[in-house]
């Protein structure tokens, strides 16, 4: 049946302070999600997220425990503060792998998301919208050599 | 929370958030479409419970129910399930992107 986590993982060769730094520092977090970042990195210390195309998210961050453990929670709706009904938890989970790291990713809390109904069926069609410009970009950015 | 039939994923993942509405479904998928007496009598609920939360599942497009006699036989509608798991997989395959992104910045540094 349908479980509300969704897990990834990839081996990094590069040690975890380097990848701490890619996950939490803002100018390289606009080069994996979104294409602005401004982050007060300590525990309920805010985040946005701006994509130039979609708006701002706004998140929380949750844990922070170089370069070990980092989490946020994002509101899901752009514009919105991060709330109980509106937001997702990531969870970033850095362990050593040889002289690289394995970093795995969590995210949860889609069953918790509230639905509103007149919106809903208008909201997801924009969220899908925006995801696929998103995702067309992160192709782009993935697929230019390394600066 | 209301729910009403739709493509909405976040809505069946809601309403599959219930544990007893997960068994009933797992019911209704695996032995064929039955009443609420008939599940009622294969899981610990009441029939009472166990119509209210055919009623939620109902309202989310996940089953459809059609009068036989004085009773109403529930089966599964997958859709809406096969919609769900389908967004999560497009959100997992987003976050196996934005990986691929962190590991190509960290590995560049």
């Amino acid at each position: 049946m349908l479980t509300d986590r969704i897990e990834r993982e990839i081996v990094i060769n590069a040690p975890p302070q380097r990848v701490w730094q890619a996950l939490t520092e803002a100018e390289h977090i606009s080069g994996w999600f979104g294409d602005a970042t401004e982050i007060d990195l300590r525990p309920g210390g805010a985040i946005v997220f701006t994509w130039s195309k979609c708006g701002s998210h706004h998140a929380v961050v949750e844990r922070v425990e170089p370069p070990r453990l980092f989490s946020f929670r994002w509101a899901r709706p752009a514009g919105e503060p991060a709330t109980e009904g509106n937001a997702t938890l990531v969870e970033f989970t850095l362990s050593p792998d040889g002289a690289g790291t394995r970093l795995r990713v969590v995210e949860t809390g889609f069953a918790g998301l509230q639905v509103s109904d007149e919106d809903k069926a208008v909201a997801v069609k924009e969220n899908t919208e925006g995801w696929i410009d998103e995702l067309g970009e992160l192709r782009e950015y993935a697929e230019r050599p390394a600066a | 929370m209301t729910l009403r039939p739709g493509p909405d994923p976040r809505g069946v993942l809601a309403v599959m958030a219930d544990s007893t509405r997960c068994r009933l479904l797992e019911e209704l998928a695996t032995g064929g479409a039955a009443t609420a007496t008939t599940l009622a009598a294969r899981l610990p609920v009441t029939r009472q419970a166990v119509v209210k939360h055919l009623g939620v599942l109902t309202r989310a497009g996940l089953v459809t129910g059609s009068r036989e006699g004085r009773e109403v036989r529930y089966a599964v509608h997958t859709g809406p399930l096969a919609s769900a798991a389908d967004w999560l997989a497009g959100l997992a395959a987003e976050w196996d992107q934005r990986l691929a992104a962190i590991k190509r910045i960290a590995e560049s540094g």
